[in-house]
């Protein structure tokens, strides 16, 4: 066994293993420190696959913004009675039936594609993958139509949010 | 040596998780948090892909840009719908929001 799988083993079961506890914690804000370790665990993944823009901007908007912004979300709608009674609903064997058969259905899926066993390529000398996805987001022969699809989209979704958390004075 | 079968099985496991968390948990912000974990099981998958499949090409991980501002609005959005609904219902459970079902 190498140290990179060594690495990816141990990052795998404690990302796997906060995931579990997020969908299980009863408490919502255990479950949103839970959620900020599998970020964490996802973002070393990131850069097992040679990818640190994507670590940082994991730590940054994951953990930095969406996380914090859960916390607030759940101090906010907080009351005694959620507290008591289950967290899950009736149906939850269902959803959990559901949720192996498909684990199951993927793994076997991908087992019988020939690319499963692909194993590591050497990243081209002198590669510098961050200047290239750069470059590639804002040039017209890359990705700047959906580049700024996007921008416009979280505009979009900015100005909603005010507009349907706005409370009204009446 | 390590070989994209383990990040595709980590990411389907990850994404299954997250599945579990949607369907079965009430509270509705605790559902936006199985949603959060299903997104980066899919950005786990893209980037995997590109590293082995095609690391020449950024297209890979353009794609998962995108997606990391996809879920930047939609967290922003629906944690502001959650908060809304809280203030004129009192609840965020799943089952009691139920306007507009007859």
């Amino acid at each position: 066994m190498t140290v990179l799988q060594g690495i990816f083993l141990v990052v795998g079961v404690v990302t796997l293993g906060a995931a579990v506890m997020v969908v299980t914690a009863r408490n919502l804000i255990h479950a949103a420190l839970w959620l900020i370790l599998t970020l964490f665990g996802v973002a070393v993944m990131y850069g097992l696959l040679s990818a640190p823009f994507f670590t940082v901007i994991q730590v940054v908007i994951y953990i930095g913004a969406i996380a914090i912004l859960m916390i607030f979300a759940v101090m906010l709608t907080r009351r005694v009675k959620q507290e008591a009674g289950s967290s899950v609903n009736q149906g939850w064997w269902m959803a959990g039936l559901m949720s192996l058969v498909l684990f199951t259905a993927l793994v076997w899926m991908f087992s019988t594609w020939d690319g499963f066993q692909t194993t590591l390529p050497d990243l081209p000398e002198g590669l510098d993958t961050i200047k290239i996805l750069g470059t590639a987001l804002v040039s017209p022969n890359g990705y700047v139509i959906p580049f700024e699809i996007a921008s416009v989209l979280l505009l979009a979704a900015l100005i909603g949010a005010v507009a349907v958390a706005w409370e009204k004075k009446s | 040596m390590i070989s994209l079968s383990y990040f595709l099985v980590f990411a389907a496991a990850l994404f299954c998780i997250g599945l579990y968390g949607v369907l079965a948990r009430k509270n509705a912000i605790a559902i936006l948090m199985g949603i959060e974990l299903m997104l980066n099981a899919v950005v786990v998958n893209l980037i995997a892909f590109w590293r082995f499949r095609t690391p020449e090409l950024i297209a890979g991980q353009a794609f998962a840009v995108i997606v990391f501002a996809v879920a930047a609005a939609e967290v922003a959005v629906g944690l502001a719908l959650f908060i809304a609904i809280y203030r004129r219902r009192n609840t965020i459970a799943a089952d009691e929001i139920d306007l507009l079902k007859w």
